[in-house]
């Protein structure tokens, strides 16, 4: 009975209306559906003149496609969200904590809370961070924190984006282009704004700038128009009011990082940097890459410029990490974690090995640096082909991955030809860390999986995106 | 500014003006085969060359055909003057300088980008020839309406006036050169029906058909082309007029930033040594030199601007 496997959030498990799409509802009986379609065309057409696309990698230059977008609104009611942020709050704290222990006295290790070699042995370590001290004492200025919900009361978080998370964009040109189409929808509902993000992003990066700079120059750093999240980088640095500037356009001059204007160099003294620690600074760390600033992490070192998000904070959203978050978050809060995790088996432990391959068929299998729904086992999914060769795979390398249960992911309704059908979702809030507070964007980012019971909702896998409201209960 | 960012738009504008160029050139040609009995495939030839784009073409090519011309010089990826690539390349830059121009211009741009791909995915027929021109012309010109519209008049504005004056003060040097020997004055050919025809080329090739009947009626001579086309301070399409912008934007740029270049001077060097005599003058010189003269000196300022404006590291 799939009405009852699944939560949704629109119909809870009974076929019986949730508050929060009350009014939506009474709204919806009285369209049209036809109106509906040439909306829907209508907001398709609005994404691809304002250019709101991604390019796909590996192809051509030409091919820069739409991420679907599904005209019917995800709703949580303000009381919900209160509850999930206190928790995502919680969370953030700790893996900010997390970090500058791990960068300093390693206290966790030395409590036997994580074992050593998790860290050691881990890629997203950089032993170049040790001791350095982050301006404003930030790690990660910004933070995508994925949930997914199963029921009434019961999320999850799923993964932690603490490197560069992206998505942003579409949650505020998400909601831009729903004000358009449907603003007796804004009138019939009191929607939590999401619009005073980008002012809000500047002013948490400007308060992490080196030693008290007055009015601190702010950059946004991207790999190129080639990068597949190009679109948001630019829209990110226009709606800030500040320069998106390549690898190649900076240099250290005078012990400051600086970017070549018409008018000289100019010192920048906060990077909002969207490329990987690998690409930031080739006498650092990838003497190959041509994106880097050959030279910046010296400055950084020295306190003359703030990185955002800091260089190394990807050992806090690896895969294997994610296992200890219960820990880490004990740890560092002294409460226990308000947010779940998932239940998670490390496969570079024998026992844990041994029951994923005796289950592999009921879990989820991810290789633990994958991103972006690659590499990854869906057991339930999964041919006896797809199976066997996953198992070869894992126990070469058991170390590479963990493995979860299957959750049934709550739907939300989608607009199909034929009305409203359900489809999985998972969620991502966007979280800014300064020195003087942690600003939650009521909402974030909701993924959807178009096709009918597919549980990935990664864009690059097909899924849709959808406006997110918080209602103001 | 970054100094990427003023490349970026100098070269938005630039492809966007060659890009008009090219399709008003495909429309002149276009219009010369219709009206003319004779073969007119050596015409296209000198319509590529007016356009920069022959030696490519012939490249690739063993004999010069209307249809093959046209598909050059709209639709060729492997020609970066043809319709398309510069399109293109418009768009990319604009991709690049997103953050330097407003909502209107970029949507135009990316419209325009949009339209002239899906309507160039193909051979174009003859029969939508003209209608395809008209697309072109139309969203590039939406373009130019939004940024004359929604842009600040600033250092950003500056750079995208120089990247398209540049561009057409170049184009119409060579549009003239091709040319040049029916603009020499000489007693039989004058009156003649090849110079009447090889005279509205050269006017429709820089939409100046209309203005010129304005100011000379339809007596037209050589003599008063070549004057209305290189030292007319009101035809938008004469290179008084187009130089006169570099220098009016370079100064802009030099009072707004508090800094005077070595491309500051050349700019006034090339308008004393240009602009500054009559037309029997130039023609003393000789017209062929003295546009050849001016292209290397057009060429010689846009590799200063963009070293004064640090386009490159």
């Amino acid at each position: 009975m799939s009405e009852k496997q699944f939560f949704d959030e629109m119909w809870g498990r009974d076929a019986e209306l949730r508050p929060p799409y009350q009014r939506f509802q009474n709204w919806f009986e009285g369209e049209d559906i036809a109106r509906l379609r040439a909306k829907q065309r209508e907001a398709e057409e609005v994404f691809r003149l304002t250019g709101i696309t991604f390019n796909v990698y590996g192809r051509a230059e030409a091919e820069e496609r739409l991420i679907p977008f599904d005209i019917i609104p995800r709703i949580i009611s303000g009381r919900e969200w209160q509850r999930l942020s206190r928790g995502i709050e919680q969370r953030v704290r700790a893996i900010n904590a997390f970090l500058h222990d791990i960068y300093h006295r390693q206290e966790i290790v030395k409590a036997g809370r994580i074992p050593e070699q998790a860290i050691s042995r881990n890629d997203a370590f950089l032993p170049q961070m040790i001791g350095v001290e982050p301006p404003g004492g930030i790690y990660t200025h910004i933070v995508g924190i994925d949930l997914v919900r199963t029921g009434d009361d019961q999320f999850y978080v799923l993964e932690d984006n603490a490197r560069t998370p992206s998505g942003v964009s579409y949650m505020l040109e998400n909601r831009e282009t729903m004000l358009q189409m449907f603003p007796e929808l804004f009138s019939q509902n009191r929607v939590q704004p999401v619009q005073s993000y980008p002012a809000d992003l500047r002013r948490s990066l400007a308060s992490c700038a080196p030693n008290g700079s007055d009015s601190p120059t702010v950059a946004v750093l991207t790999p190129g128009i080639y990068n597949s999240a190009y679109f948001e980088h630019a829209f990110l640095a226009d709606q800030m009011g500040v320069e998106l500037v390549e690898g190649n356009d900076l240099r250290v001059v005078d012990g400051k990082v600086a970017m070549r204007t018409t008018q000289g160099y100019q010192p920048i003294d906060v990077l909002y940097r969207r490329v990987d620690d690998d690409y930031l600074d080739p006498l650092n760390f990838n003497p190959d890459s041509a994106l880097g600033i050959p030279g910046i992490m010296d400055v950084y070192r020295a306190g003359r410029i703030t990185i955002a998000n800091a260089p190394g904070t990807g050992i806090a959203d690896d895969k294997a990490i994610y296992s200890y978050m219960p820990e880490i978050v004990e740890f560092y809060t002294g409460e226990k974690a308000l947010l779940e995790n998932v239940p998670t088996w490390r496969c570079a432990e024998p026992d844990a090995l041994a029951y994923v391959l005796d289950h592999l068929s009921e879990l989820v299998v991810k290789e633990v640096h994958g991103s972006g729904g690659y590499g990854m086992l869906i057991g339930p999914a999964a041919t006896r082909k797809d199976l066997a060769e996953f198992r070869k795979k894992l126990m070469a390398r058991p170390g590479n991955y963990i493995a979860q249960p299957t959750l049934s992911l709550s739907t939300v309704p989608i607009f199909t030809r034929n009305g409203l059908a359900p489809r999985h979702v998972d969620l991502r809030p966007f979280v800014l860390v300064g020195p003087n507070g942690i600003n939650i964007t009521p909402g974030g980012l909701t993924r959807v999986a178009l096709k009918k019971g597919s549980l990935v909702v990664n864009s690059s896998q097909g899924g849709g995106t959808k406006d997110t409201w918080v209602l103001e209960d | 500014m970054l100094g990427k960012t003023a490349n970026g738009l100098f070269w938005m504008y630039r492809s966007l003006e060659r890009a008009e160029n090219t399709s008003r050139l495909v429309e002149t040609g276009q219009r010369i085969a219709l009206t003319r009995l004779e073969s007119s495939d050596g015409e296209w030839l000198s319509i590529m060359q007016t356009a920069g784009v022959a030696d490519g073409f012939l490249e690739r090519h063993d004999e010069v055909t209307k249809e093959a011309a046209i598909d050059w010089m709209l639709r060729a990826r492997d020609n970066p003057s043809s319709v398309l690539s510069a399109i293109s390349a418009a768009r990319q830059n604009a991709r690049l300088v997103r953050t330097a121009l407003t909502h209107d211009v970029w949507e135009a741009m990316n419209r325009c980008y949009m339209q002239v791909r899906e309507r160039l995915a193909r051979k174009v027929n003859e029969r939508d020839l003209p209608a395809v021109i008209d697309m072109i012309k139309q969203h590039t010109a939406l373009v130019r309406g939004t940024t004359q519209g929604t842009m600040l008049r600033n250092d950003i504005f500056n750079f995208a006036r120089i990247g398209t004056y540049l561009e057409r003060a170049d184009n119409i040097a060579r549009i003239l050169d091709v040319k040049y020997y029916v603009l020499l004055p000489s007693v039989n050919s004058v009156g003649s029906s090849i110079d009447n025809v090889q005279w509205e080329t050269i006017l429709r090739a820089v939409s100046a058909r209309g203005g010129f009947r304005m100011v000379h009626g339809n007596q037209a001579c050589s003599v008063d082309i070549a004057r209305f086309l290189i030292l007319d301070r009101r035809m938008p399409r004469s290179l008084r007029f187009s130089i006169t912008k570099i220098r009016d934007n370079l100064e802009y740029l030099a009072s707004d930033y508090g800094l005077r270049h070595p491309c500051h001077a050349q700019v006034d060097t090339l308008m004393r040594r240009f602009m500054s005599h009559d037309i029997d003058s130039i023609f003393e010189y000789g017209l062929h030199e003295y546009l050849q003269d001016i292209l290397a000196a057009l060429a010689a300022l846009g590799h200063q601007i963009e070293i004064d404006y640090r386009f490159y590291e």
